[in-house]
């Protein structure tokens, strides 16, 4: 065997040797090396919980965000900030008129379409059935597509009810069922806020965006926006859907320089409206979300500092009980490397075991979390970067805190360890 | 000449105190030589032991084992020495309790990489060797101290080492036991085996062939064990316990190997 082979082969043969001695080591001093790995297994176990409820949270969120749409921009009216006073979103200057949007799709490319919204509070009535304290929303037929919410019966809103205001509405199975209409409402007329609509389409209710709506349980009523503009001096918002998601900074820029110039703003004004994305919610809780993981990381690295202290002490007191062992390993021809690697290795396997215990005590909190039904965390799961993460630390913080025993082990004198009570 | 040593000393500072447990000693043992050391405690045999052990290093002075000179050599250096050319057989057995007699035996040759392959075929023949083929699978608590100190001396032999070295090797066996382990050595010495004991039993040191005699860090006298004075005088005391074929059958073979 050439002198090259030699010395890896040799460190292999005392890894292994190590790993088995470390095995039985650990195993003939169950309850004390239970007792020394807590620290880790309780620090895996929660930054694997922590990082599990996350990931699910992040998912169920970002689920919530694409059914609502990421293409999204809401415009907005919004005092400009350094005004001592806030103003009123419905006051005069601050308020969009409806005519501030024209021309919106030559001016901004990026954006596909457009609907302006204006919604009220109504009280609906058929017969004597009343449903009171609806949102009565005005919208143009582009919200169909921007929203992607169809009608399921009758037909959608057209060109010419926005242009003529006719009274027409849209109303979703809830307020279908809290008016006692029959299964096919379609031709059926209403009143709202007493006056009179035909009830041309029924859509479903949106169950999964509760996050935003909140309102998923209660009565729509979506009249034309024109129809809805009949009630004077409504605010009104506009939504707008970009051609992809990826065009969101070009879109609002564009938009914000077309509402500065249609809202003949000069150079020195701030803006007096809002121009937000919902891909930037998305960016913003992402933030957050790493935000919460680093401060999980900060907690369990004190909880992996602890167990290493407690691992480094386990060892130290298993170096002073093996003196005589080590020394008789020296006599036979150990050399203070092999003793080194052996007691570095019986560190980290001691940790790893910790860290393989605390992975699996983190899948039971994981499952134990997933099985509330009120915390939203049904989509929690260990993420398998997690997983290496919690075994990386284990091994570190065992490398790391069975140096100073290990190096303690292979500095001992052989005579003097032989000689050790 | 397996060790040759030259002028050795070797000072211990305590606090101001300077103590020289070794003082200017000198000695060589040629292969297949049957060594006793012996001495009070106190007389350095110890520390002349640790340093032909590769345990330790002299303050001055050099040893050369196997034509290897060894007292400039580093830790792990000393390390290899010691694993593929000492055997050390000492008082309290020093075997591992968690393993069996195999395993305990195959122990130095997990430190040596050449070693490594077939060390449990070279553990089973050094416990055949030395009579313990039916004890393999037990473990230390298993067995009685001369089986124990038998085990030892299978470790000891497993890597055909240069030397062996046994530090009072019967001190904690009674002298039925002890009378098996000195046959054992005997059996070995026969076999070619250069083996040095350090004791301070005559009873036990007539059995080697040349006895060195130490007192305050120097070598006193140097004989053959037949013309050690107490030696002589201790076969005479006990010679009805003596292993029969250690009498004056062995007196020609010593006497030339000293005076080579």
């Amino acid at each position: 065997m050439s002198a090259l082979l030699r010395a890896p082969l040799a460190l292999l043969v005392i890894a292994y040797q190590s790993a088995f001695l470390a095995l039985s080591q650990i195993w003939a001093n169950k309850l004390r090396s239970i007792l020394t790995t807590f620290g880790i297994i309780i620090g895996v176990a929660a930054v694997t919980a922590v990082v599990a409820a996350l990931s699910g949270l992040k998912k169920s969120v970002l689920t919530e965000f694409e059914t609502f749409g990421t293409n999204k921009i809401f415009i907005f009216p919004r005092s400009p900030e350094n005004e001592g006073r806030r103003r009123n979103w419905a006051d005069d200057k601050i308020r969009f008129k409806p005519e501030d949007f024209e021309g919106m799709l030559e001016h901004c490319p990026s954006i596909a379409r457009f609907t302006r919204i204006c919604s009220y509070n109504g009280t609906l009535q058929k017969g004597r059935v009343t449903d009171q304290n609806v949102e009565v929303t005005g919208i143009e037929p582009a919200w169909h597509q921007i929203e992607s919410r169809t009608v399921v019966m009758g037909r959608p809103f057209t060109l010419i009810d926005n242009e003529h205001a006719r009274p027409v509405c849209i109303i979703n199975d809830k307020a279908q069922a809290k008016l006692r209409l029959g299964r096919d409402p379609i031709g059926d007329s209403i009143l709202i806020n007493g006056r009179r609509f035909v009830v041309v389409g029924l859509l479903e209710s949106r169950t999964d965006a509760s996050m935003f709506i909140g309102r998923e349980t209660s009565s729509e009523v979506f009249v034309p926006f024109n129809t809805s503009r009949l009630t004077p001096r409504m605010p009104l918002i506009c939504i707008a859907a970009t051609k992809s998601p990826e065009f969101t900074d070009e879109a609002k820029a564009e938009l914000t320089f077309f509402m500065r110039k249609k809202r003949h703003l000069r150079v020195s004004d701030e803006n007096n409206f809002g121009v937000d994305a919902v891909e930037q919610f998305v960016r913003e809780f992402n933030t957050v979300a790493t935000a919460m993981t680093m401060v999980a990381a900060g907690i369990v690295g004190i909880s992996l500092l602890v167990g290493g202290v407690g691992i480094m002490n386990i060892m130290l007191v298993s170096v002073s009980e093996r003196t005589r062992e080590i020394g008789l390993r020296k006599a036979v021809g150990a050399r203070p490397s092999a003793i080194l690697f052996q007691f570095l290795i019986e560190a980290t396997i001691l940790c790893l075991m910790g860290g393989l215990v605390g992975l699996i005590v983190g899948q039971g909190l994981t499952t134990a979390m997933a099985s509330i039904p009120q915390a939203k965390l049904d989509k929690a799961y260990i993420p398998g970067w997690a997983v290496a993460l919690s075994f990386g630390f284990s091994a570190a913080v065992g490398l790391i805190f069975g140096m100073f025993p290990a190096i303690k082990a292979a500095r001992l004198d052989p005579i003097d360890a032989l000689r050790h009570e | 000449m397996v060790i040759r040593i030259r002028d050795i000393t070797k000072v211990y500072r305590v606090g101001v105190e300077q103590i020289r447990a070794l003082d200017g000693v000198s000695v060589d043992v040629d292969r297949n030589e049957y060594v006793a050391v012996m001495g009070t405690s106190g007389s350095g045999k110890s520390t002349l032991m640790n340093i032909l052990g590769c345990l330790d290093r002299p303050s001055s002075g050099t040893y050369e084992l196997d034509g290897r000179l060894t007292t400039r050599m580093g830790a792990a250096a000393l390390a290899n020495v010691r694993n593929e050319r000492i055997g050390f057989v000492f008082q309290s057995f020093e075997l591992m309790p968690r393993l069996t007699a195999l395993r305990n035996v195959e122990l130095p040759m997990i430190y040596s990489p050449s070693g490594w392959w077939g060390r449990t075929k070279r553990a089973r023949e050094a416990l055949t060797t030395v009579g313990l083929a039916d004890r393999m699978s037990h473990r230390p608590n298993q067995l009685s101290g001369g089986q124990k100190q038998r085990v030892a001396i299978a470790r000891a032999l497993v890597n055909r080492p240069a030397i062996l070295l046994a530090d009072e090797p019967t001190g904690n066996l009674d002298s039925r036991t002890s009378d098996e382990i000195l046959a054992l050595f005997e059996e070995l010495h026969r076999g070619g085996q250069t083996i040095i004991m350090v004791t301070h039993e005559a009873d036990v040191a007539r059995h080697a062939r040349r006895i060195i005699r130490m007192r305050d860090g120097r070598i006193v006298s140097d004989l053959p064990s037949g013309q050690d004075a107490a030696s002589l005088a201790a076969r005479a005391g006990v010679i009805s316990t003596s292993t029969p074929d250690l009498t004056a059958a062995d007196a020609k073979p010593q006497a030339a190997g000293v005076g080579a």
